[in-house]
């Protein structure tokens, strides 16, 4: 049944996991920045921010990932496999993550707004204390869909030479020509760290549309 | 550390190899349309299947969870390899073409769903009441009714599938990405055509957002 | 049951009689509605004011607009001395920046239809969120302030709740605590009571009849509930199509209208 070949995949779950978690953090961190970039009342930086946005989203992330390993080191920049693979990561969602960000925060109710405005607070006040914090709980279901989004887009990092399981999986397809073996695995693979991830994003979607009903 | 100033545009490399790029984004949007072609059918399939009775629909539901749950990419690479073995032989367009089928059809049936589930459950008594049969039912007042929210989820997974069409270089579909790829290693250039192709992505995908963007608010006013 | 209400010092103004609130000239168009006419409005500095009228006659327009939540087209605004939306450069009136608008603001609150807590803190914090990071007050002093307000509102019990727990009646209450703890010179209330349930708008009726009984502070409250109005009101204002049709204390608006159109909606609105 090719159990042997699994410990051989596994070796690339470090590469996967470490290059979802990084990606992901930096991937959170770029989204509140351009989300609320994009929010700015300042028109340069809204231009700014979306364009980024805009660019992100409107290109492959496969182009991304094969421009900062092929055509960057052309301007004198090497980044190794790692790094361009993450950066391209977290760049690409990051930009789905700045809309989830911006549409989590329009969609804390007016009435919030008017009763910090009654309550003469200034507009940093109340985006930090009343309008963020409600905004999180809206985040957190659609974030944890990109996700598994990432965690799926990790796979194309093996096109750019990162061991990861995919890649693992390729190469071992490569020497043994245990094709069925070997590919049906590594979905397995690939479902087994999925799918608890979208039962979890399921449970607190249930969970915050009962805090709003309340 | 930071070369920028060696670095030069070669705008007649980058026009002289445009041509290529075009051709091969005609490739890219035929896979995209025959892919979504697929994936729309694929879903109403699912979709269909998943309010069967329980033996048909829970099978069919586990299928749809696990294609959305695992990349793309491996799933065209299961298509490319496993297939031959079993005696399939499909080109490699075909074969990427069914892979963004199934795997955006899984997507699709989710939108199916949702769409069908939109739809008052009122109007299915009513029906009932008036004693059509249940195919006129859902010809005739179900899936007029279902179908138009659905139209900018379709949109945007179409914009969606097109961008992931790079994958397809994967499995040796000389579209866009696979195209960009041999000339980067022909002519060791390579910020010129990745640049183009993904100028070219952008160039078509941000106006079709756009478009989605503004049939939806279209939509959601006229209702 | 006597808990006094905090109350402002009084403002040290030449004459005493000042109105607190002035509008002149104000004008508001929501695209083709024309729903503040040119209004000229005065509200003196311990004035209830209960404004009434048909919907869409611009009264809540008056209130949002006084609390800056909606800008005025034209016309000016003075509270307690102070234009609202400008600034006064040498003998000239600039439009007024955020924060002038921040400093004149500090003497308004509001009471909300749909009361609007925040739902992601208790109900104390609630009422020292402001004081604390706005009026700079100690989490100690803000603290001691809130538990007197939310004891008289009666939910001094009620301290570690969150808003999700409470009726919407206890939520009013709250909320007219977390405004009154700003010591504004004016309070707005919005139709406080139209959406709660009928069983529990007397409890948030007689906290505003106890405000209007004890307390120095400017009170404008729109409103449908006439009886309520002409119990406590000082003066009654019938507002209509975006002007003062009508105004003058309960006593004669009630009972003896003048205007036709003022006879014309109290006879629809108290006929059930």
């Amino acid at each position: 049944m090719g159990f042997d070949l699994v410990p051989i995949l596994l070796r690339g779950l470090d590469v996967t996991v470490r290059l979802t978690l990084t990606s992901a953090a930096l991937a959170f961190a770029i989204a509140i920045v351009a989300g609320l970039g994009r929010l700015s009342p300042f028109a340069p930086i809204r231009f700014l921010a979306g364009a980024y946005v805009e660019v992100f989203r409107g290109t492959s992330v496969l182009v991304q990932m094969f421009w900062f390993f092929f055509a960057l080191p052309l301007f004198g920049i090497t980044l190794t496999p790692f790094v361009a693979g993450v950066a391209a990561l977290a760049l690409n969602i990051g930009a789905y993550g700045a809309e989830i960000v911006r549409g989590a925060i329009r969609s804390v109710p007016t009435g919030q707004i008017e009763a910090s405005i009654a309550l003469n607070m200034t507009p940093a006040l109340r985006m930090r204390r009343v309008v963020l914090p409600q905004a999180f709980v809206l985040m957190l279901p659609p974030f944890g869909n990109l996700l598994i989004e990432l965690l799926k887009a990790t796979a194309l990092v093996s096109l750019i030479t990162i061991p990861d399981v995919t890649f693992q999986g390729v190469a071992l397809q490569q020497t043994t020509g245990r094709t069925t073996e070997i590919f049906l695995w590594l979905l397995v693979l690939y479902f087994a760290l999925a799918y608890p991830m979208t039962l979890a994003v399921r449970w607190v979607e249930r969970r915050a549309s009962a805090y709003r009903k309340a | 550390m930071f070369d920028f100033i060696t670095f030069r545009w070669d705008g007649e490399f980058a026009l002289s190899i445009l041509p290529q790029l075009l051709r091969a984004a005609v490739i890219t949007l035929q896979a995209t349309v025959v892919g979504f072609a697929l994936a729309v059918v694929i879903g109403l399939a699912f979709a269909l299947l998943r309010r069967g009775p329980r033996p048909i629909s829970w099978p069919a539901g586990f299928v749809v969870e696990f294609l959305r749950s695992t990349p793309l990419l491996v799933q065209l690479y299961v298509l490319y390899f496993l297939l031959p073995a079993y005696g399939i032989r499909f080109d490699a367009f075909t074969t990427g073409v069914i892979g963004l089928g199934l795997h955006y059809g899984a997507y699709l049936s989710e939108v199916y769903r949702a769409g069908i589930a939109s739809v008052d459950e009122g109007q299915w008594e009513a029906a009932t009441a008036l004693n059509f049969g249940r195919l006129h039912i859902w010809r005739t007042i179900v899936l007029p009714q279902a179908v138009p929210p659905m139209v900018p989820a379709f949109g945007n997974y179409f914009i969606v599938m097109f961008k992931e069409t790079p994958l397809l270089s994967a499995i040796t579909v000389t579209e866009l990405m696979q195209t960009a790829k041999i000339i980067g290693s022909r002519s060791f250039n390579y910020v010129e055509p990745y640049t183009l192709v993904g100028a070219i992505f952008f160039l078509m995908s941000y106006p079709a957002a756009l478009l989605v963007n503004r049939l939806e608010a279209r939509l959601a006013r006229n209702r | 049951m006597h808990a006094t209400v905090d109350t402002p010092a009084p403002t040290s103004a030449p004459d005493a009689g000042d109105p607190i609130v002035r509008f002149r000239g104000v004008n508001k168009r929501f695209g083709d509605l024309h729903v503040l006419r040119d209004l000229d409005f005065d509200v003196g500095p311990a004035e209830k004011v209960a404004i009434i009228g048909p919907s869409g006659s611009g009264k809540t327009t008056i209130l949002r607009v006084l609390m800056t939540l909606v800008r005025p087209d034209s016309g000016e605004i003075v509270v307690d001395g102070e234009h609202l939306y400008h600034r006064r450069v040498g003998d000239r009136l600039v439009p007024a920046d955020e924060r002038h608008l921040r400093k004149v603001r500090t003497n308004i609150g509001m009471v909300f239809q749909h009361f609007n807590l925040f739902p992601h803190m208790r109900v104390l914090r609630n009422v020292t969120e402001a004081p604390i990071h706005v009026l700079g007050l100690s989490k100690a002093e803000a603290t001691e302030r809130a538990t007197g307000l939310l004891e008289m509102v009666g939910l001094g019990d009620k301290l570690d709740a969150y808003p999700s727990q409470l009726s919407g009646g206890q939520k009013q209450r709250v909320a007219i605590a977390r405004a009154l703890a700003m010591r504004p010179k004016v309070m707005l209330f919005d139709e406080v009571t139209s959406a709660l349930d009928p069983e529990l708008v007397g409890e948030v009726l007689s906290i505003i009849r106890k405000l209007a009984e004890e307390g120095d502070m400017a009170m404008l409250i729109v409103t449908h509930e006439m009886s309520f109005a002409r119990d406590i009101a000082d003066r009654v204002v019938f507002f209509d199509n975006g002007q003062v049709a009508e105004q003058g204390p309960p006593a004669d608006i009630f009972t003896a209208p003048s205007n036709p159109r003022t006879q014309e909606f109290l006879k629809a609105v108290l006929q059930h």
